[in-house]
């Protein structure tokens, strides 16, 4: 009896998967992964990425992308994380484009080779630093911001001029199966490519071989990414979360401070690496940052922010089953608490009474819990933030310029910003990204343009003036060594630098 | 050392990186003054060492030990004012208002890890950096330039700080003991498969890592050529250090006619430089040990290709002649490895693109040359090609301007260093955004409950003109 011929393996594959709910569950196998990087090699080593025109043609049409599939997108995050149409068009959608729009106004400058200043005898050489593109790159975002996190990095890739793999979250399906959809109608279809990819597989993806690779994430996995890069000698730029502490000192405007850190908090249901994760509030203004904070709780959400529309949910099951858990095992709650498991809510939730051994304190929130603990002066709370591992922002509040100074110059973390927060990781001019164990490397504006591009040193030197290099040939004389050390010592500042080889 | 000592070692620097008293910036200009006296202080020591180590030249190790190293520090003592200043950014419409800039903040306790074909050069130069961007350090020197080894252990105690420097001794197992310990950043240089080693360490804690790596640096010489130069610099840039540097030119990519025309400059070049008996120059070193003298005669010996200069060997000695081997074809054994050491194979290619095709076939090597008078010769190799850092007319020396940056790509490392560079390497660049509580109207765009009028106030900020701008 003969059997009718199966379809293709993926095809076979993928039909096996649609899950009971009928949804789609889409995901690259290693195989294709590896045939799809094959041509993304090949594009690039045909020169496609280099010229200037066809990298702001793709940087155009990202924008386009955007503009045009707005509607989608809000959709789809709408689904994956109940984000408000509000919170994906300003903190995904216009943050790509800015990016995308100031690497196009930039490209040319980015482009250009920087000369560098020369010393005595190189001065009729041209020296100069070149920027490279890579290669090929692979690009693995997170799922608390799914669009922005994997489309940032892709404009620094596209305006470097590589080739890219983008590797959206798997738990943000609806997300990644829309950019698996759309980018190859807007991208060159050679040039970069989305794969659908679980966990699992990253070691096994990042061992496939890439330039370089861009990692967005969680500490266990970038473990296991590092790992992997460990053995094929890739350089990678990993940016983790941690947990941010948020300094609320005694002079302060109480009622901006509360509205700030609560639009910071709770916006997308908490889910943000750069939310702040605690606070350290100074005993004299813990009742009134409370009261406080209740006040802007009620004013942005409403008596029941279950019902408002400005309110987001968990990603899945594991996320909410592991706050609600440091939830109700820490301290005492102040504001919200409320949880209902079948729509994976968690109410904006206070915590007060927290003490450092609380589970809440060991692990980073990454959900709509704020507990507060209270310290008495800002010496305690430089030395509580020091105790911690570097986190990828540090946050201070405060009317005194010398407190913030101290809280900034005395606390080491990625990123600053006082009287505020995460505004600091929006700015497409200040270099974002962690240290320690929040992450190494950065990125956005020109900094992803860096990221993903190799500055190659150039000395062009011509043949004509042997009569200098001439000192430097054997057989070796000690007059002539006596004549290249003297005049290493004559130029700048009278102990500057220079060779005469 | 062992392990325990090790770990008590770190600790120590550790401990005196949270004291605070690397940050001042008068203490990184003292130490980097000490350092600076270390070296003028000891140059006799520092060339009676690595003569010891490598029959280095005094000239040689005058050139690539020491004032290289003087030079890097005079450079950093100038500038670090200026490199540790803040660097304030261009702002936005709503962060007009507020101070946005860029600190450099040291990163705390980091490890160099050095190589024996520079000893004192690739340990000093990264020293330099790290101490000038602040943070305390460990330097693990190699183990197989000796005398230079116990050189540096007995000299840098003296004349750097004690609580944050320090110098740890040992072979492969007491690196992978030292990499146990939890370092902010690792400084390596040397080979790929020990720096696979290292990043898979690293990788335990998150640690980053500035590689510095070799490759098969090559050499393409073509179209119009100015012969006798073209010789002279080859042949510098080939057997100072007797070859055993990571930059020098591993092999020559030529059309035929230019190799006939080459061979008898170098024949006469290399006289000029080591007479007609280069074993009795004093100007020509030796192979660092016996394993590597031992691994370039075979070489040698089983190259399909015709050596045609040199070849003579010694093995008491550890000397090998300055050699040439032409008629070497793409599969043979020269070409499979780094050669780092005095054999320089000529391969021929018809064409520019041949040779550039060959070029990248293969992994992208710490330092590409070409030789040529034809600027459009160089411009297509260095347009069309990627290396670590390049050169024309010449080799090794675009290494020896601080200003531009040293490191690899792809298999010859990532990150780099020198000047600036390495201030850069060893600092965190932390972005930071000082607010006040101003503008808390705009401000309130942004906050729930979400309206679309704010939206679109919003979105008009950012369309139009096609320039950037946020309001959030």
């Amino acid at each position: 009896m003969s059997s009718p011929p199966s379809p293709s393996p993926n095809r076979w594959f993928k039909a096996l998967r649609r899950t009971r709910l009928g949804e789609p569950c889409l995901k690259t196998y290693p195989l294709e992964c590896v045939e799809l990087l094959k041509r993304a090699r090949a594009a690039f080593q045909a020169g496609r990425t280099a010229k200037e025109g066809f990298r702001l043609a793709q940087l155009e049409a990202v924008v386009r992308m955007l503009v045009e599939h707005e509607c989608d997108f809000v959709d789809a995050l709408g689904r994956d994380l109940h984000k408000p149409r509000f919170e994906t068009v300003v903190s995904e959608l216009i943050l790509v484009k800015n990016e995308a729009l100031h690497a196009i106004n930039n490209l040319k400058k980015w482009m250009q080779p920087q000369h560098v200043e020369r010393n005595l005898s190189t001065t009729l050489d041209e020296c100069l630093v070149v920027n490279e593109p890579l290669g090929v790159v692979l690009i693995m975002g997170t799922w608390c911001s799914p669009v922005q996190l994997c489309l940032v990095p892709l404009v620094g890739a596209i305006a470097a001029g590589n080739c890219a793999m983008i590797n959206p979250p798997e738990y943000t399906s609806h997300t990644a199966e829309l950019l698996h959809r759309l980018i190859p109608s807007y991208l060159d279809n050679e040039c970069f490519h989305v794969i659908v990819t679980g966990t699992n597989d990253l070691a096994q993806i990042v061992g496939l071989k890439f330039e370089h690779v861009f990692f967005i994430g969680n500490r266990e996995e970038a473990g296991r990414v590092a790992q992997a890069a460990a053995l094929t000698l890739t350089p990678v730029t990993l940016v983790l979360g941690g947990k941010n502490p948020c300094y609320v000192d005694q002079q302060c405007d109480i009622t901006t401070t509360a509205q700030r850190i609560a639009w910071a908090r709770f916006h997308n249901a908490g889910q943000s690496a750069v939310a702040p994760d605690y606070i350290l509030c100074h005993v004299d203004v813990k009742e009134r940052l409370v009261q406080a904070l209740k006040c802007c709780l009620m004013q942005f959400y409403g008596s029941d922010p279950r019902e408002s529309r400005s309110f987001g949910r968990m990603v899945n099951l594991e996320t909410f089953n592991r706050t609600r858990d440091l939830l109700w095992r820490s301290g005492k709650v102040a504001v919200g608490g409320q949880v209902i498991e079948a729509e994976k809510y968690i109410a904006p939730t206070i915590l007060t009474e927290v003490v450092e051994s609380d589970p809440i304190m060991q692990h980073e929130v990454f959900g709509p819990v704020l507990p507060i603990l209270t310290v008495k002066n800002v010496d305690e709370a430089v030395a509580f933030i020091n105790k911690q591992e570097k986190p990828l922002c540090v946050y201070a509040y405060s009317s005194n310029s010398k407190v913030i100074s101290r809280l900034m110059s005395e606390t080491s973390s990625g990123s600053f910003c006082s009287n505020d927060s995460i505004l600091q990781s929006l700015m497409v001019v200040l270099p974002f990204g962690g240290v320690g164990a929040s992450g190494m490397g950065s990125y956005h504006g020109r900094y992803s343009f860096d990221t993903f591009s190799h500055r190659k040193s150039c000395l062009l030197r011509g043949t004509r003036f042997e009569c200098v290099t001439y000192l430097r040939y054997p057989p070796y004389e000690d007059r002539n060594l006596s004549l290249m050390t003297w005049a290493s010592t004559l130029s700048q500042k009278s102990q500057g630098w220079c060779q005469i080889l | 050392m062992d392990r325990d000592s090790q770990s008590r070692v770190v600790a120590r620097l550790r401990s005196a990186f949270r004291s605070g008293v690397t940050v001042p910036e008068q203490f990184r200009l003292t130490q980097l003054s000490n350092l600076l006296a270390l070296v003028r202080e000891n140059e006799q020591l520092i060339l009676d060492a690595v003569h010891k180590d490598l029959a280095k030249p005094k000239f040689e190790a005058v050139l690539s030990e020491i004032d290289i190293v003087a030079n890097e520090l005079y450079h950093a003592i100038d500038n670090l004012s200026s490199w540790m200043q803040t660097n304030y950014v261009t702002k936005n419409l709503a962060t007009k208002v507020d101070d946005a800039f860029v600190r450099w903040e040291p990163l705390g306790v980091v490890l160099i890890i050095g190589a024996w074909n520079y000893p004192l050069q690739v340990i000093l130069i990264p020293l330099v950096g790290a101490i000038a961007a602040g943070n305390c350090a460990i330097v693990k020197p190699s183990e197989i330039s000796t005398a230079t080894e116990s050189l540096l252990a007995d000299l840098i105690p003296k004349y750097l700080s004690q609580d944050c420097y320090a110098v740890v001794r040992g072979g492969p197992e007491e690196t992978k003991a030292l990499l146990e310990n939890r370092f902010d950043h690792i400084f390596y240089t040397g080979s790929q498969q020990v720096a696979r080693k290292i990043l898979q360490a690293a990788s335990v804690h998150l640690t980053p890592v500035t590689l510095e790596l070799g490759g098969k640096c090559p050499c393409l010489i073509y179209g119009r050529v100015n012969i006798a130069t073209t010789a002279r610099r080859l042949a510098w840039a080939k057997f100072f250090n007797t070859g055993q540097s990571c930059v020098a030119p591993d092999y020559v990519l030529c059309s035929p006619e230019t190799r006939d025309a080459l061979l008898p400059a170098l024949r006469k070049v290399l006289e000029d430089f080591y007479s007609k008996e280069p074993q009795k120059s004093p100007d020509l070193g030796r192979i660092v040990s016996d394993g590597h003298w031992t691994r370039l005669v075979e070489l040698l010996g089983k190259t399909r290709g015709k050596v045609v200069l040199g070849g003579e060997n010694h093995q008491e000695d550890k000397y090998i002649a300055p050699t040439v081997v032409v008629d070497v074809e793409e599969s043979d054994v020269l070409m499979e490895q780094e050669i780092f050491g005095p054999i320089l194979p000529f391969l021929t290619i018809t064409s520019l693109e041949e040779g550039i095709d060959f070029i990248n076939r293969r992994e992208k090597a710490l330092a590409l040359y070409v030789f040529s008078e034809e600027s459009s010769v160089v411009t297509t190799v260095m347009e069309n090609t990627s290396s670590g850092g390049f050169c024309s007319n010449d080799g090794i020396i675009h290494m020896c301007l601080p200003t531009l940056p040293f490191g690899g790509v792809g298999a010859s490392g990532f990150g780099c260093y020198h000047g600036h560079w390495s201030f850069e390497t060893f600092s965190h660049r932390r972005g930071c955004l000082l607010r006040g509580w101003a503008l808390e109207r705009i401000n309130g765009l942004r906050y729930p409950p979400y309206r679309e009028d704010s939206l679109s106030w919003l979105r008009w900020t950012v369309s139009g003109k096609k320039t950037s701008c946020t309001l959030m």
